[in-house]
């Protein structure tokens, strides 16, 4: 069988399994019965109907034709990967090292991701963004958010 | 005349200092993110959400509602300027307007949106305040049953409308339907799909959902792609101010567009894209004098018509959320979790139970509507400025602003990984071709739906058939289900991808 749409076909699948995990985990809880639905009734057929919609979407991408085979395309490492870490990274290093170490951070890596890297364009953009989200949150907000690592603090 | 008495109410509220200022910040933010590129109202109103627990409800959602109509002017600016429509609702805006702009007459197009925009707005304001009341008095006379119908009526309705395949988008409202499953069941009191994470029995934040999304995972998208290159027209915007005959040609076209997108903005999922569609459509097939320019050439009723109808759409699909509870759309989904973050539970009761929020909300949006118009005429020239700032200076700005907003949902970096984590399903649905709105609309409307089924079954004794025995739940569920099949005939599939390729 050839597979006629590459993104409705993942889709598809996508649908199916996270459908049918949510029904298998919804069977843990009580069912109930339909005049007195348990906390599992609603999430297990749900989880039913998701699974059968994304049969719906697999089938139909392994029968009709699309144009060109509708491919997924190549994948983005690179943002992908450093977007997430710095995404990650901040939120592992802001509760340890303040907000004056890890928005930096953040910014640095974020850049990394995109086309152009111009170190000085860079370092002007955190001095900004971190004097800003200074003078917005904390200053301006009131929201409690560590400043300074914990260790000066202490 | 009680409409009078509760506008009197309404712009005693709106004509506050604090409150002006918040629909004067609003707006302005609105026609900025409108502005730039790769930043659209979703991500900015999940961005200022965590904000909100500083401000009252009613300055808070007066804000978020500047967002959501001020994005729609910026979008239309940078539709005429550069051809990119800032806001789906925009695009047929970019096809005369573009043509306009490129003949030099770029300011009279501007100006004719904005006008035909503030006009829309007003008279939607009016409609709101008129039919909101009858229409909240109708769904005090709902039950669970007719709730829950309604419920699958407005996420159908969302969907039938939106690009892409039908299937696809009813599967991601389930996806959606079931992350808010994850949660502590309401009636027993069982952590369900918690993974004994002490945070999750709570439920995901939607902040945090909504921020990986279309945040974090837009960023991905876009970054993963080649930079496009844009022409702004900065030096032709001259002469501001349309001439009389611009005037002559446009006002019909205003008027037709503000009948049409009032109407269309009110049936759920209808809103801004579709009226300005039929608003195009309609103009299109309107004669004109001899002599004037042709349509596709920069014909002013092509660029004040649709304008109008998207403003008109966009004012009026308010009323679902105010009335019902109901979001047609995922600005909306956002602007209903903002109230829950305040504490009060969208539905009919807010009316009764949040006067001056209601009324509040409604004066603000006229008073909004009329700053656009001081803002955006003048200040046509520093937003052009800004269209060309470069994108590697926006998104880190982006993802600083969500990271520490994140961080203060709870004190607690839980919810930046939890983001971070939904771009990457972000990214993932960009890749498959699957719209990530609808799954943020049946994520909010998830606990709910569940909650009124569950007492609708409890109150029929186990029958599922008094969703199609009590007749007000039936129409509505036979509404959707007419949505549904109309959508998939043959005839009509055609013409609705037709619709969405010319957009693409």
């Amino acid at each position: 069988m050839k597979i006629k749409s590459q993104k409705d076909f993942w889709s598809g699948l996508m649908f199916i399994v996270t459908g049918l995990g949510f029904a298998a985990g919804a069977t843990n809880y009580s069912f109930g019965t339909s005049a007195r639905p348990g906390p599992g009734y609603f999430p297990f057929g749900l989880g039913i109907l998701l699974a059968i919609l994304g049969a719906l979407v697999l089938f139909k991408s392994l029968t009709i034709e699309s144009e060109g085979g509708d491919p997924v395309g190549a994948i983005g490492w690179k943002p992908l990967i450093l977007i997430v870490l710095g995404v990650v990274v901040f939120g592992l290093a802001l509760p340890r090292l303040g907000m004056i170490i890890s928005l930096p951070l953040l910014i640095m890596i974020a850049s990394l991701a995109g086309d152009e890297f111009k170190l000085k364009e860079v370092i002007v953009n955190i001095v900004i963004l971190t004097i800003g989200s200074w003078a917005i949150f904390i200053k301006g907000l009131n929201l409690v958010i560590p400043l300074w690592p914990a260790f000066m603090t202490a | 005349m009680d409409l009078l008495n509760n506008l009197v109410l309404g712009f005693g509220v709106a004509f506050t200092l604090q409150n002006l200022f918040y629909a004067f910040f609003g707006a302005l933010l609105g026609t900025l993110i409108g502005v730039l590129p790769g930043l659209g109202p979703v991500a900015t109103i999940a961005m200022l959400l965590p904000s909100i627990y500083a401000l009252d409800a009613t300055p808070a959602l007066i804000m978020l509602a500047g967002i959501y109509y001020g994005a729609q002017y910026g979008g239309s600016t940078t539709a005429i300027l550069i051809n990119v429509p800032g806001e789906s609702s925009s695009v047929v805006t970019a096809i005369d307007g573009y043509q306009m702009a490129r003949k030099g007459r770029a300011g009279a197009a501007l100006a004719a949106a904005g006008l035909g925009s503030f006009f829309a707005g007003c008279v939607g304001t009016i409609i709101i305040a008129a039919f909101a009341p009858p229409l909240t008095e109708l769904a005090f006379k709902f039950g669970p049953a007719e709730y829950f119908s309604l419920m699958v009526l407005g996420l159908i309705g969302a969907v039938v409308l939106a690009s892409g395949s039908l299937v696809k988008a009813i599967a991601m409202i389930l996806l959606g339907l079931l992350l808010g499953q994850i949660n502590t069941d309401v009636i027993s009191g069982v952590p369900r799909f918690s993974f004994d994470i002490p945070e999750l029995t709570d439920g995901i934040g939607f902040v945090a959902i909504a921020m990986g999304i279309f945040g974090f995972g837009e960023i991905i998208a876009n970054l993963s792609r080649p930079a496009e290159h844009r022409e702004v027209f900065t030096k032709d915007v001259k002469g501001i101010w349309p001439t009389k005959q611009d005037f002559k040609n446009a006002y019909p076209a205003v008027l037709r567009g503000t009948a049409l997108g009032s109407i269309l903005g009110v049936l759920p999922g209808g809103g801004a894209l579709l009226a300005s569609f039929a608003a195009y459509t309609v103009e299109k097939k309107t004669k004109g004098k001899p002599g004037d320019v042709p349509f596709g050439q920069g014909n002013i009723r092509g660029v004040a018509g649709p304008e109008a109808a998207n403003n008109a759409g966009a004012q009026t699909s308010f009323i679902p959320m105010l009335t019902l509870g109901i979001p047609p759309n995922a600005v909306m989904a956002l602007m209903v979790g903002a109230m829950t973050i305040k504490g009060i539970q969208p539905g009919p009761q807010v009316m009764t139970s949040n006067p001056e929020l209601f009324w509040g909300l409604i004066a603000s949006m006229w008073v909004g509507n009329l700053m656009l118009i001081i803002l955006n005429l003048p200040l046509i020239g520093i937003w052009i400025k800004l269209l060309t700032v470069p994108y590697r200076f926006l998104y880190p700005a982006i993802m600083a602003f969500c990271g520490i907003g994140l961080y203060t949902l709870n004190n607690n970096n839980f919810d930046v990984f939890m983001a971070a984590g939904f771009g990457v399903v972000g990214y993932a649905f960009y890749k498959l071709g699957c719209e990530p709105a609808p799954l943020l609309l049946g994520f909010i409307l998830g606990p709910m739906m569940e909650e009124n089924l569950r007492r609708a079954l409890l109150l029929s004794r186990g029958d599922w058939s008094a969703f199609l025995t009590r007749p007000l739940s039936a129409g509505l569920l036979i509404a959707a289900a007419l949505m549904i099949i109309v959508v998939s005939l043959p005839s009509i599939k055609s013409k609705r991808e037709e619709a969405f390729q010319e957009e693409g």
